[in-house]
C-alpha cells in the first residue's frame, strides 16, 4: 500500500471500464449503431472529449502508446491536455507519431499516413445522432434508426444543393455503414470520409455528453450519402502546403498578418513535420510562424 | 394492401405501418404545421416522401416536387422558401402536395380546411375534388363544415359521443335527416 | 316498355325538433314511366310533388314501397339500394335537374356542364365540346362559360342546371321546375330538348308548373292529390 493516494489506473474504476468495455463491443458488433452508456463526470468539462477520453480509459493497456490530436494536431491545448492526463494516471508512453502510436485519440481529424492493422482510433464526439437537426425527438430518431427511415437525411442534402447548387455540408457529413445505420463521423472534414472506408483500424467514437458510444469494426464498408446526380465528393485544394509542399491532403488556412496574408498548411502536424525532415520544402518553408508550430 | 391482401391494420408491425403512412396512406392535419416541416424548404417538404421510399436522384425529386407545387398552385418560385413564410392556405396546399406526391390510395384529411379563409377555403376544397377526382384516392375527412361535406363527400357519417349514429348518401343525410342529432346539425345550418 | 315503376311507395317526416312529430308526406304512390315518355306530376304546391322526384332520384329516403328501374340492364330498387348503388345509377341511369343549381365555387360553367360526363368517363376535352353546344343551344351568353356560375341570374343559373341534366345519355331524367325562371324563348328551347330526349327514348318524369310548357310536353299528367296520406289511410 502506498502513502501517497493514487488514481485507479486510467483513473476509472474498474467497474465503470467494464461497463463502457461492454457498450464497445456491442457498438462493434452492430456497427455504426449508438450505444447509450453510462458516461461519467471527468475532470475536464463537456465538449472537451470526455467521451473519447472515457473510451480510451476503457481500452487503454500499460503497453499502449497514445497520440491525441486536435484538429490533426499535436500541439494544441486539448491534445496537449489529454496527452499528459494519460500519461499520469496510466503512466503508458506518447508520442507524436502515427505510425508508433496504438491508440490515436482525435478530435475532428483522421491522420492523413494510412492506419494499420492494430491501431485503435477514438474519435471524439459531440453530437452522435445525425438526425438530431432535422428530428429533435430522440424517441422518433430511435425509431427511424431501427425501422431504417432515413429519408430524412437526403431531406438536407437537398436543402444544401437547393441552397447552395451543390451539396455544401463539409463536415460532419453523414455516411451509411454496411448498407444499414446511418452515421455521423463526428465533425471531422468530409475529406477524410473516404479513409473510414475498409480501414484495417479499429474505430471507436464516444460521445460523454450524449452518453452514446458507436464503433466500426476493421474493414467495414463507408458510404458516404449523396445523390445520383450529385455524387459525394471530398475537398480539393488549388495548392500544396505552404510548409512540406504535400498535395492531397487536408490543409488549414492560417493568417499570417493584417494585411490578408495567408498561408495554406497541412492540418497534420505530423506528416508536415515528418516530411520537412525527409527535405520536402513548401513556398513559404522557413516563414517565421514556423518556428511557432 | 397493394398486392390485393387484406391485412388487420392491428396485426401489421410497427415498419410496415409506418411505411403504408408514407407510401399508401396520406394524412392532411388541420393543422398545417403538424404535417409539415417548417424550417425545410417547399419543395424539401414535397420530396420528402420521395427521398423516403428511396428517390436518390436530385434532379428528378425536384422536378416532381415542381410539378406538384403547380397542380396544387404554388408558384415554382416559391420552391426554395420555408413553408413559415406561407399563408395558411398555401401551407395547407403544400402538405397535400407532400401527402399525395408519393400517389397514396388512401387520404386521411382531418378538417382540411378548418383554419382557414373562405375565400381561400373554396380554393381548396376546388383543389381537392379535383385531386381526388383525377386521381381516383379514397378520402376520409373529418368536419365540423357541413357544406364541405356535401361539397367532397359521395357518402357521410355522422358520429355522435364516439358512435356512428347516421350513414349513408351525403345528400340524403343532409336533405332527409333521420337521427334527433344529425336533423338539430343540418337545421343550425347558417344560409347565406 | 316501363323504365321505371313507382310501387306503393309512402314517405314520412319525424320532427325530432318538435317533439317527434310525424308528418305524413304521401302514400301508396304507384305508378310508371315508359322509355320515350314524359310523364308530369301535377297538382297544388305542398302535395308532395318535389318529395316523389327526390325519392325518386335517391335523394329522399322510402318508408314504405319500390322504386325499380332498369340499371345496366338489370330491374334493381332504388328503395333498398345501399348508397353505393345509388352512386352508380346516378352515374349511368338517372339524372336529375333541380330547380336550384349548387354552384361549386372556382369551377367555370362550362366544366360544371361538363362533369357528369367526365365522370362518366368521357375525355374531358370532348365533354366540354358537348357543353359549349348545350350552352350555345340555351342561349348563355358565351362571355359567361368560363366564369363560375355562383353569381349568374337566376335564369342563367338555371340553365346551366340544365344544360347538366340533359348533357348525358341516361335513360331517365328527372325534371324539377326547369322552366321556371327561363323566358319565352328558351322555354322553348327546353321543349324541343325534351322532346329529343323523348325521341331518344329516355323516361322522363317532372314538375311542371308553366301551364304552356306542360301541355307541350307531357304525355301523361299523374294528380298527386290522390297520394294523399289521408286519403290513404
Amino acid at each position: 500500500m502506498s502513502a501517497a493516494p493514487s488514481y485507479n489506473f486510467a483513473y476509472l474504476d474498474e467497474q465503470t471500464k467494464r461497463m463502457i468495455r461492454r457498450a464497445i463491443l456491442k457498438a462493434i458488433a452492430i456497427p455504426g449503431y449508438q450505444v447509450p452508456f453510462a458516461s461519467r463526470e471527468m475532470p475536464m468539462p463537456y465538449g472537451w472529449g470526455t467521451g473519447g477520453v472515457q473510451v480510451t480509459a476503457a481500452i487503454i493497456g500499460a503497453n499502449d502508446v497514445l497520440k491525441v490530436i486536435d484538429q490533426g494536431a499535436d500541439d494544441t491545448t486539448n491534445a496537449v491536455s489529454i496527452r499528459a492526463f494519460f500519461a499520469k494516471v496510466a503512466r503508458v508512453q506518447t508520442t507524436t507519431h502515427t505510425h508508433a502510436a496504438s491508440i490515436i485519440q482525435t478530435r475532428h481529424r483522421i491522420p492523413e499516413k494510412p492506419l494499420h492493422a492494430g491501431q485503435v482510433l477514438v474519435y471524439q464526439v459531440p453530437i452522435p445522432e445525425p438526425l438530431r437537426f432535422l428530428e429533435p425527438r430522440e424517441t422518433e430518431t430511435r425509431k427511424m434508426h431501427a425501422l431504417e427511415e432515413y429519408g430524412l437525411m437526403h431531406v438536407k442534402l437537398y436543402e444544401d444543393i437547393a441552397r447552395h447548387g451543390h451539396i455544401a455540408t463539409t463536415f460532419a457529413y453523414p455516411v451509411k455503414i454496411e448498407g444499414r445505420y446511418v452515421m455521423d463521423p463526428s465533425p471531422t472534414p468530409k475529406f477524410d470520409n473516404p479513409k473510414m472506408h475498409m480501414s484495417p483500424a479499429l474505430q471507436l467514437f464516444g460521445a460523454g455528453r450524449e452518453m452514446r458510444i458507436y464503433a466500426l469494426p476493421p474493414f467495414t464498408e463507408v458510404v458516404s450519402l449523396d445523390f445520383e446526380d450529385h455524387p459525394f465528393e471530398i475537398q480539393h485544394f488549388d495548392q500544396p502546403c505552404a510548409l512540406c509542399a504535400a498535395t492531397g491532403v487536408y490543409l488549414d488556412e492560417v493568417i499570417l498578418d493584417d494585411q490578408g496574408g495567408h498561408m495554406f498548411v497541412c492540418s497534420d502536424t505530423d506528416n508536415c513535420e515528418e516530411r520537412r525532415a525527409q527535405g520536402h520544402r513548401g513556398a513559404l518553408a522557413g516563414h517565421r510562424l514556423e518556428a511557432g508550430r | 394492401m397493394r398486392d390485393g391482401q387484406w391485412r388487420d391494420l392491428y396485426d401489421l408491425s410497427e415498419a410496415e405501418r409506418r411505411l403504408l403512412m408514407r407510401t399508401d396512406w396520406g394524412f392532411v392535419h388541420q393543422n398545417p404545421a403538424d404535417g409539415l416541416r417548417m424550417s425545410v424548404s417547399a419543395g424539401a417538404n414535397v420530396g420528402e416522401r420521395l427521398m423516403a421510399v428511396g428517390g436518390r436522384h436530385y434532379g428528378q425529386i425536384r422536378a416532381t416536387a415542381t410539378d406538384w407545387l403547380g397542380r396544387v398552385e404554388i408558384s415554382a418560385d416559391r420552391i426554395d422558401d420555408q413553408p413559415r413564410s406561407f399563408s395558411g392556405g398555401m401551407r395547407q396546399r403544400l402538405q397535400i402536395a407532400r401527402n399525395l406526391v408519393t400517389g397514396p390510395r388512401l387520404v386521411f384529411m382531418d378538417e382540411p380546411t378548418g383554419g382557414l379563409d373562405v375565400s381561400v377555403q373554396a380554393r381548396l376544397l376546388d383543389l381537392l375534388r379535383g385531386l381526388v377526382g383525377e386521381l381516383g384516392l379514397s378520402a376520409i375527412v373529418v368536419t365540423h363544415d357541413l357544406a364541405v361535406a356535401r361539397l367532397l363527400s359521395h357518402r357521410m357519417v355522422v358520429m355522435k359521443d364516439g358512435r356512428v349514429i347516421e350513414s349513408g348518401l351525403t345528400d340524403r343525410v343532409l336533405d332527409d335527416p333521420r337521427e334527433p342529432y344529425t336533423q338539430l346539425l343540418v337545421s343550425s345550418i347558417l344560409q347565406v | 316498355m316501363d323504365m321505371l315503376q313507382v310501387e306503393n311507395v309512402a314517405k314520412n317526416f319525424t320532427m325530432h325538433l318538435r317533439g317527434g312529430l310525424v308528418l305524413p308526406i304521401i302514400a301508396k304512390v304507384s305508378f310508371a314511366v315508359a322509355a320515350g315518355e314524359c310523364v308530369v306530376l301535377g297538382g297544388p304546391s305542398g302535395v308532395g310533388k318535389s318529395s316523389i322526384l327526390k325519392m325518386v332520384y335517391g335523394n329522399y329516403g322510402v318508408d314504405a314501397g319500390k322504386i325499380m328501374l332498369i340499371h345496366n340492364g338489370q330491374m334493381a330498387d332504388l328503395a333498398s339500394a345501399d348508397p353505393r348503388q345509388i352512386l352508380q345509377m346516378r352515374a349511368t341511369t338517372i339524372a336529375y335537374v333541380s330547380q336550384f343549381l349548387r354552384t361549386v365555387p372556382r369551377v367555370s360553367a362550362i366544366d360544371v356542364v361538363a362533369e357528369p360526363l367526365v365522370t362518366g368517363g368521357t375525355e374531358k376535352a370532348k365533354a366540354q365540346d358537348r357543353a359549349r353546344q348545350l350552352l350555345a343551344r340555351l342561349n348563355l351568353p358565351e362571355r359567361l362559360w368560363s366564369l363560375p356560375p355562383a353569381t349568374f341570374s337566376g335564369g342563367e343559373q338555371q340553365r346551366v342546371n340544365i344544360a347538366r341534366g340533359f348533357i348525358t345519355d341516361h335513360k331517365i331524367l328527372l325534371l324539377d321546375e326547369p322552366t321556371a325562371s327561363l323566358d319565352a324563348k328558351n322555354r322553348a328551347v327546353v321543349v324541343a330538348l325534351i322532346a329529343a330526349k323523348k325521341a331518344q327514348g329516355t323516361a322522363l318524369l317532372g314538375i311542371f308548373h308553366d301551364e304552356e310548357v306542360r301541355q307541350q310536353v307531357a304525355d301523361r299528367i299523374i294528380d298527386v292529390t290522390r297520394f294523399a296520406p289521408d286519403l290513404a289511410a
